[in-house]
């Protein structure tokens, strides 16, 4: 069997290189618990977004300075027009920065890409690293994940509870000019169930310090656990 | 990649996390772009308490800018506006376009190709 690396280079990787134009077009609207998330930081805050996409969070707030990255280069040359920030091109497994440093980082609609429970732990293991300590009378750094939920009854897409949770969904690039065909892509997705999200991360490290559901997708902010 | 992202990026590899050694990456062959951008003053006071100075300076040095004074500028100092104005165009309006940032603990390159710096690590090094 393949390994899960070579897995989601072909069912995530490779389909966000090609969908990249087309995906960032489609995405411009921040999500309200994302951009109050960003909001609420101090300003002088330096955070990172991991899997940033086309860098739609990048203006939220012009006060704090991120570090974005992506694994599609694609994709973080779209992001790279967002100033004052910084894209670059990272894995999430393997992320480029020093330990117990940021004061936040957002990872929105990216840990359900990868294919394994282990794999899922490890990235959020990897994010919650970069982050800042808290200690007994300050408090550490935060971080807010976002995945897609599996209870969606009522999205177009219609999953819910007991319905597989691991998947391949459908990207329809639409046709480039009149003599180009649409084209399908499928990008494999790890649907969270309630509670999922939170399990992951107090494996990975994490306290959770609030949670929710927002528009088909669960959502949870935490910070490392320290030693008291 | 601007000059700042330097003093917030390390090497991609595990073992160099916590390595003195490995921060800041080394800039070779670096083709440097300036960008015009909005003059934030208070942008830069806010960030500047998070930047590693020492670091600053190495990088600084590697890219051609040696003048940079010994200790970060504090207090009355920020009030100076050319103060704030010359870290403005070296943090944020120098664009290091081409490259490469090589880790002083394990040697591995990085290179950097029009604006964007790849750490991406070959599967052996994973």
């Amino acid at each position: 069997m393949e390994s899960a690396e070579i897995y989601e280079q072909r069912n995530v990787h490779e389909v966000y290189q090609q969908i990249a134009e087309h995906f960032s077009s489609t995405r411009y609207k921040p999500w309200p618990i994302v951009e109050r998330f960003l909001k609420e930081l101090q300003p002088g805050s330096v955070g990172l977004d991991v899997g940033c996409g086309n860098g739609k969070y990048l203006t939220v707030n012009k006060d704090v300075f991120i570090v974005a990255s992506d694994r599609s280069e694609n994709l973080a040359r779209i992001a790279l027009q967002h100033q004052p920030h910084s894209t670059v091109v990272a894995d999430i497994m393997d992320l480029p920065h020093r330990n117990a440093f940021f004061d936040f980082a957002i990872s929105i609609a990216v840990v359900h890409h990868i294919s394994t429970p282990a794999r899922r732990v490890q990235a959020i293991a990897e994010i919650l690293r970069t982050i800042r300590c808290g200690s007994e009378t300050e408090s550490g750094g935060k971080i807010l994940i976002y995945a897609w939920a599996l209870e969606q009854k009522n999205s177009r897409r219609g999953w819910d509870k007991g319905d597989p949770q691991d998947i391949m969904v459908p990207w329809i690039r639409k046709a480039k000019s009149t003599d180009d065909e649409p084209q399908t892509f499928n990008r494999y997705y790890h649907l969270y169930e309630e509670g999922e999200l939170e399990r992951d991360i107090d494996q990975a490290g994490g306290h959770v310090l609030e949670s929710g559901y927002e528009k088909d997708n669960w959502w949870v902010i935490a910070t490392p656990k320290f030693l008291s | 990649m601007k000059v700042i992202t330097a003093n917030f990026v390390t090497c991609s590899v595990k073992e160099c996390k916590t390595s003195p050694s490995a921060f800041p990456l080394h800039f070779h062959d670096a083709e440097l772009e300036m960008q015009e951008l909005d003059f934030q003053p208070e942008f830069i006071r806010n960030v500047l308490p998070r930047i590693d100075w020492e670091a600053l300076r190495v990088t600084a040095n590697e890219l051609g800018f040696p003048s940079l004074p010994e200790s970060k500028p504090e207090g009355e100092a920020l009030d100076d506006e050319q103060t704030l104005k010359d870290l403005h165009r070296l943090l944020l309006e120098t664009q290091v376009m081409e490259g490469r940032l090589i880790c002083g603990n394990c040697s591995h390159e990085y290179v950097l190709k029009e604006g964007i710096a790849n750490f991406l690590l070959p599967s052996h090094l994973v």
